[in-house]
């Protein structure tokens, strides 16, 4: 059972009260861009078997967005930080190189 | 305005007694938390401060419960909820705020048995830990019930009180009555 830190109203929720985003920090492409970026906008997703980035919502809670860094392969959280960010702040890189030294994510290292 | 709660007075006793609570008048008010502006009006309409994260402070027939990082549940008596929101919306005048009446909206219930028992009836249904240390009275706790939203609170270590949208009342109402069947104790709470 994943267990999230939702870092708007302090509770740590399991799996059941929260609903699934995604990958995080994807960047839109929307009408004028070019049809390669709309595309892996669209379509092009990361699939680690490592450190992930995902959106989570505290759907059955205080109904806010946020932000989770985990491993996909141990399901180890690193931590869970503020949806209102375009990339993970400098404490959870630093929690995940703790753990997984060399892990890169995109271009994210 | 409906003139009949949810499940019209319905009680059932079994490890604790679940019961319909009647009308009850919910405002919906969402803006900035940190506003002094908010929180005098709050102040002014209710008699009470705005509660910290996950707490509900409450005095007399009034209470203010704590949702989410930008919404507040204000709770008052059914009747009275039409000047409540008109005073709302009198001291928020010019601010980016929302004022809503929502009383209809959602199904009150009443618990009222052992302290022991009363926890193991809501920790049956909801992922919270209830141990008397994690969770007491002053403390409000949205989360699921089984399969549907739903929130509660104690209001003393006697009584609880959980509100859920009134679609999903009889739902709700089922669920209590099942956790609270006699034979289904277990005990944990002592």
């Amino acid at each position: 059972m994943l267990i999230l830190h939702c870092p708007y109203c302090g509770v740590d929720a399991e799996e059941t009260e929260l609903h699934a985003g995604g990958e995080a920090h994807l960047k839109r492409f929307g009408p004028g861009s070019s049809d390669a970026d709309f595309e892996s906008y669209l379509f092009g997703r990361e699939n680690p078997k490592g450190v992930h980035f995902e959106r989570w919502r505290h759907v059955n809670g205080c109904g806010k967005w946020f932000h989770a860094a985990r491993c996909t392969a141990t399901l180890e959280v690193f931590g869970t930080y503020s949806a209102q960010v375009l990339e993970p702040p400098q404490d959870i890189r630093d929690a995940i190189t703790a753990k997984r030294p060399g892990w890169s994510w995109r271009d994210i290292q | 305005m409906s003139e009949l709660s949810a499940l019209n007075g319905a009680a059932f006793h079994g490890t604790v007694t679940v019961e319909d609570a009647g009308l009850q008048g919910m405002i919906a008010l969402r803006g900035d938390l940190a506003s002094a502006k908010l929180a005098k009006a709050v102040k002014v309409a209710t008699g009470l401060a705005i509660p910290a994260v996950r707490k509900i402070s409450s005095e007399g027939d009034k209470a203010v419960a704590w949702m989410s990082p930008d919404e507040l549940l204000i709770l008052a008596p059914y009747e009275d909820t039409g000047d409540v929101v008109a005073q709302l919306n009198e001291a928020l005048a010019g601010e980016h705020v929302l004022v809503q009446n929502l009383s209809d909206a959602r199904a009150t219930f009443s618990l009222t048995g052992a302290p022991g028992a009363l926890r193991e009836v809501l920790a049956k249904l909801a992922p919270v830990d209830l141990s008397p240390d994690a969770f007491g009275p002053g403390d409000f706790r949205r989360t699921r019930l089984a399969q549907v939203a739903g929130a509660f609170w104690f209001e003393d270590t006697t009584t609880a009180r959980v509100i859920c949208f009134r679609s999903v009342a009889e739902y709700v109402y089922g669920l209590l009555c099942v956790s609270a069947e006699d034979g289904g104790e277990v005990g944990i709470f002592g």
